[in-house]
């Protein structure tokens, strides 16, 4: 049996910094861990916004116009969702939607990962572009990974782009 | 041995199985959790991905309310 447990593997690349597809990648992530799947989250692109330290909007990065990129896009409390945002209107009915039903909202999924021991990796490419640094990330984010790594990383169980 | 209590018929996927796997992390061998639950997803899932990390289901046993399960789970 502990072989089978072995081979329950999930891996996620977190594309999107949209509040609804990160409570897809959360809620599936938490949901794996929690049924003994190893999970492994690479983070990329718009979906580093989730793993930021400042989770409002800060001019986190290296350079003018990674700053500016920062200020706009903000991290997981200023995520905007994927259709029908209204200027940030959406993704506060939402919480309180969440809240009202019992459904666990973004930020409670993101703790439960934590706790979980869900694997976080961040993508070396997009950091470069997007002036990021380890250092601007919580901590629970292990590494830094390119595709090669992700793609040892994944080796032998289910992969989901998000 | 210790025995714990969890409720989760108020929760909804995934802190149903978030919220046992966390309990469940806290045994120590030989202890007891008692989950009360809902028929549907959870009462099929939380004792079968139980028994897969190595938990012995007891039992589930149908409470006095309709549809809510007690299960039992030792480590």
């Amino acid at each position: 049996m502990s072989e089978e447990k072995q081979s329950k593997k999930l891996s996620i690349i977190a594309f999107s910094g949209d509040f609804d597809k990160l409570t897809a990648v959360f809620t599936l992530a938490t949901g794996a861990a929690s049924v003994g799947y190893e999970v492994n989250l690479f983070f990329t692109f718009w979906g580093l916004d989730a793993i930021k330290i400042k989770q409002g909007r800060s001019p986190v990065g290296k350079g003018f116009l990674p700053k500016v990129f920062g200020i706009f896009m903000g991290g997981l409390k200023s995520a905007p969702v994927s259709r029908l945002n209204f200027l940030g209107v959406s993704p506060k009915i939402f919480r309180y939607l969440m809240r009202k039903k019992n459904v666990a909202t973004l930020e409670e999924l993101v703790e439960a990962a934590k706790t979980l021991g869900v694997n976080f990796y961040a993508c070396e490419m997009a950091m470069h572009i997007l002036g990021l640094q380890k250092s601007d990330f919580i901590p629970e984010v292990k590494d830094v990974l390119g595709v090669a790594t992700f793609l040892n990383l994944s080796e032998g169980g289910q992969t989901l782009f998000i | 041995m210790a025995t714990y209590f969890l409720d989760i018929t108020r929760e909804h996927c995934p802190m149903t199985f978030v919220k046992t796997k966390i309990e469940l992390g806290k045994l120590r061998i030989g202890d007891i959790l008692n989950v009360r639950l809902s028929e549907g997803e959870p009462l099929e899932n939380v004792p079968k991905s139980a028994t897969e990390q190595g938990f012995q289901v007891i039992s589930v046993i149908e409470t006095e309310t309709k549809g809510i399960y007690n299960v039992e789970i030792e480590k």
